[in-house]
């Protein structure tokens, strides 16, 4: 066996990509973050075409100055639908978190700081949460509630909540005990003044890195249940929709599921890698790759 | 030295890049050890023996870089391939480190820690291995041994880690061990008895020692000689009794004035040496010491004191040591 | 040993106790009468009522929950109205699919992932590390739909190497059944190495810099055995826990995944229940798999106590 050199560094645990500043591929991420958050709002202004607007003469058609995406199956117009879904999909994606980083990262604060029975009831509830199949959870209150865009938000917020609140407790857990509340505490300080004051202001910037993370996988989720037609209702386009229908085109037209598969790739990947740049700035031991 | 030297440290330098700048950890430093000869090193912490030790041991950080020579039973161990080199560790160098619960690994069981040393080096069969095992835990004054070949090093006191610790190291019968500080991490009460150990082990075996620690009083009466280590170098060596009884180093003499003396009269201040060890990665000009050094002349701040001769194997560096009576200065 | 598996057992109870009543509020909220969507177009009043009084339906809530907790805990998860299974026998039915799915999935992502973190631990900040973080650190944006669609698109349709969907019994066609579980079980490895490796990569860097890695160094024993033994295990805990939260998840069946190469998994199950409100079975199904969910969590948390052994005896 070849002699592998195992050798003893002194250095630590750290990012091998990255140093503490923000590297060239940050940027990039969020440059592109913002050009498509930009496109989305934009659309409408923009766009020549309706997203539904069907030309069966012009069906599967190649990129060309009218369509400049070319059209799907259907003969509407890509670039068109891309952009509107993009917003759909944003809207969700940005909007789902924010439900869990409140609920959640209010509850993990609160366990992680008053402790106790609390603290147990908290964190035991959250597990029979995560026992579910999200996805089966998510289907069953759509049954229920109906499928649309502000349901799909609210679910996948709420399935969220979990996650964040272990985020919000870690760091509360790790913060409570560090000086600067003790002292604040022998000072007379009140509880919800420790907690906005002192806990709020450290845990936030954790928890922000952890939302663009969340922000990540619930444009992965809703594009998966949009993929299987359970997500967004048609004929709204939504990335997941779109790649659910290019896949009836693969043999003939591959790009209609490939354009819309590599924006979200581009997107969720810009999305993960913000979201851990930062994460590694908060807490450089968890930042290693 | 009359009988040619089993280890040998020629001219050793380790520098580590910092980002601050190279830092020198050892600085040309030279010792020499004979077969079953005991030498021990003394110095505060960042002097800079620990890193000389992982150099004699040729295990330093990947990053940093080695000059010298470190002659081992004839071998260069700096020229040395990785395949020779590891046969020789843990076979005829072996080395005991300082804190037990860190250097043995928690999720092994003792048994399994020494037994691959036996069959890796001696290619001994499971079953003889194990017999070995026993016996060395005996040796080291472990009680049932056979029960703690099963057990885990958490499962163990302090003391009982360190002595399989030092059952690991001689199970090979190493030529020269060195011992890092071994008794740092111990309550007081076991420390004797481990220093006692280590003795009786090696007068026993005839083996070459290393003892490396910040206390005098652990090299007192246990060693053969006495090197001193300041800021990466070498600034004193001596055979013990002499080193003691007519050292020439200032910052050997404050050493020894900070040991806390168990018959001065009560509420006797200690006293420390005052200012820090140096920051490696900003050599001063002048010596090391100078800036602690409460003889320290205008000489003593521009150059840096180069090892002289006080007597035979006795050397120092200071341009105005101690007791110099009838010799010349510098 | 007794006393930690003993006290684990304890929570257990509780969360396997509201996982099964969170399950049967989710599936009795759902709209539409059960006794009207049962009967179909042959459902008049009387029908209804008489129907709903055989099932129950008419009674409170905490009465209905608690009957069926009763039956569920003597092995009656009840019956399918639609295909008159029971749901234990639709279950097994489904199982080795699942299984086999989800075993294949989990050998290729570990066979994957973890010799890749060893080389990178090892190699820790080498262009070869960075390359082979920055590409996991990809595949983790890149979710299991859109892996599967371009292996679909590369093996099934360019190559036309392997079926795009389907599912062949083993005892049928050994070599059809694998063949239609290549695409599936790769499209979910390629979801899962990223995970491993970095966890497993992470976990041993620190590890290599343990004082005892150094010992057994100097011990002069062989690099291989210091890698796989003295650094492997005590590195492998977190390991341990995502794989077993991946198994635990991938019980679920892989919903995504068997809906698209139409595998007639678990998760296929479910979704079929939902469609045709078929509540019986989504109610028992569900609860078996929560309830599966929680119990390989505690298999896991056992796991560590083997690997650990300070865990064992109480510290940490």
């Amino acid at each position: 066996m070849a002699v592998l050199d195992i050798g003893i560094d002194t250095a630590i645990v750290s990012p091998v990509r990255r140093t503490r500043r923000l590297g060239i591929l940050f940027w990039l991420a969020a440059g592109w973050i913002a050009f498509i958050v930009l496109a989305a709002i934009f659309a409408g202004v923009l766009l020549a075409h309706s997203p539904t607007d069907m030309d069966m003469l012009e069906r599967r058609a190649v990129p060309s100055l009218v369509h400049w995406l070319g059209t799907d199956a259907l003969g509407r117009d890509e670039l068109a639908r891309l952009l509107h879904g993009a917003r759909i999909s944003l809207i969700v994606g940005l909007c789902a978190p924010v439900i869990g980083i409140t609920i959640g990262g209010a509850l993990g604060i609160l366990a992680g700081y008053f402790r106790g029975r609390f603290e147990t009831i908290v964190v035991g509830s959250m597990d029979v949460l995560l026992a579910f199949p999200p996805l089966v959870f998510a289907l069953a209150v759509t049954a229920y509630l109906g499928q649309s865009v502000f349901n799909l938000t609210c679910i996948l917020g709420v399935l969220g909540i979990p996650a964040f609140m272990r985020v919000a407790r870690a760091a509360t857990l790790s913060l409570a005990e560090r000086e600067f509340v003790v002292a604040a505490r022998a000072l007379g300080a009140s509880h919800a003044r420790i907690l906005l004051h002192e806990l709020l202001p450290n845990v936030f910037l954790p928890l922000l890195a952890f939302f663009l993370l969340g922000v990540a996988v619930t444009i992965v989720v809703e594009g998966a249940l949009s993929f299987l037609g359970l997500g967004v209702p048609p004929p709204a386009p939504s990335w997941g929709s779109m790649i659910g229908e290019g896949r009836e085109s693969l043999e003939i037209a591959p790009r209609l599921a490939f354009i819309p598969a590599v924006t979200m790739f581009l997107t969720v990947l810009s999305f993960n890698l913000v979201g851990d740049t930062l994460r590694a700035l908060t807490d450089p031991r968890q930042g290693a790759l | 030295m009359k009988a040619p030297a089993l280890l040998s440290v020629e001219g050793v330098s380790v520098d580590l890049p910092t980002p601050r700048g190279n830092l020198r950890a050892v600085d040309q430093v030279d010792l020499k050890i004979a077969p079953g000869q005991t030498l021990g090193i003394v110095g505060e912490s960042g002097c800079g023996k620990t890193m000389l030790s992982r150099a004699i041991l040729q295990l330093l950080p990947k990053k940093a870089k080695l000059s010298g020579r470190v002659m081992f039973d004839g071998q260069d161990l700096t020229r040395l391939a990785a395949e020779p080199l590891r046969k020789l560790r843990g076979r005829a160098l072996a080395v005991v480190f300082q804190d037990p619960m860190t250097s043995l690994n928690p999720v092994l069981t003792i048994g399994s820690q020494l037994i691959e040393t036996l069959q890796e080096h001696l290619e001994f069969d499971a079953s003889t291995a194990r017999r070995r095992s026993v016996e060395l835990l005996a040796a080291v004054g472990i009680p049932a041994p056979e029960q703690r070949l099963s057990q885990y090093p958490h499962q163990l006191s302090g003391g009982m880690r360190q002595r399989v610790a030092i059952a690991i190291a001689l199970s090979c019968e190493p030529k020269l061990l060195i011992a890092d500080e071994p008794t740092t991490a111990l309550d007081v009460t076991i420390q004797a008895q481990i220093l006692d150990l280590l003795a009786r082990e090696q007068r026993r075996r005839h083996m070459a020692m290393i003892i490396i620690t910040h206390d005098l009083g652990v090299v007192a009466g246990r060693t053969d000689e006495v090197a001193v280590m300041y800021a990466g170098r070498v600034v004193e060596r001596a055979p013990t009794p002499v080193l003691f009884k007519k050292m020439r180093m200032p910052y050997t003499e404050a050493l020894l004035a900070a040991i806390p003396k168990i018959d001065a009269a009560p509420h006797t201040p200690l006293p420390a040496i005052s200012g820090r060890p140096p920051d490696p990665t900003r050599p001063i000009q002048g010596c090391s010491f100078s800036p602690r050094c409460r003889y320290a002349m205008s000489d003593c701040h521009q150059q840096k004191p180069a090892l002289v001769e006080a007597g035979p194997d006795h050397q120092y560096a200071c341009f105005h040591p101690i007791h110099a009576t009838a010799e010349a200065c510098a | 040993m007794v006393w930690f598996v003993g006290r684990r057992l304890l929570y257990l109870v509780p969360v396997l106790l509201a996982v099964s009543l969170l399950t049967f509020l989710i599936a009795s909220l759902l709209p539409g009468d059960l006794a009207y969507v049962i009967l179909g177009d042959q459902a008049t009043p009387e029908k209804v009522e008489a129907l709903r009084r055989d099932m129950g339906l008419d009674q409170p809530i905490w009465w209905r929950y608690l009957s069926w907790l009763g039956q569920v805990l003597q092995g009656d998860f009840g019956r399918s109205f639609r295909t008159g299974q029971t749901v234990l026998q639709a279950v097994l039915e489904r199982l080795p699919v699942s299984f086999e799915l989800m075993i294949l999935a989990e050998i290729i992502g570990l066979a994957v992932g973890v010799p890749l973190a060893i080389a990178c631990a090892v190699r820790a900040g080498s262009g070869f590390d960075r390359f082979m973080t920055g590409t996991a650190f990809g595949m983790l944006s890149v979710p299991a739909f859109l892996s599967a669609i371009l292996l679909i698109y590369l093996f099934a349709v360019q190559l036309r190497w392997l079926p795009a969907t389907g599912y062949i019994p083993f005892e049928e066609d050994p070599v059809g059944n694998l063949r239609c579980f290549v695409l599936p079980a790769l499209t979910l490895a390629l979801a899962e190495w990223p995970g491993i490796m970095r966890v497993l990569r992470s976990d041993m860097i620190a590890t290599l810099q343990e004082d005892y890695i150094a010992m057994a160094k100097a011990k002069g024993l062989k690099p291989a055995r210091i890698l796989f033994v003295h650094a492997l295990k005590p590195s492998s805990l977190t390991l341990v826990t995502i794989t077993g939260i991946n198994i635990g998840r991938l019980i679920g069946g892989a919903l995504i995944v068997e809906t698209i190469f139409a595998l007639p998994g678990i998760g296929r199950l479910l979704i079929g229940a939902l469609y045709t409100r078929d509540l019986i079975i989504l109610q028992g199904v569900v609860l078996l798999v929560a309830c599966g969910f929680v119990v390989m969590n505690f298999i896991v948390d056992l796991f560590y106590a083997v690997l650990d052994p300070r865990i064992r005896h109480g510290r940490a």
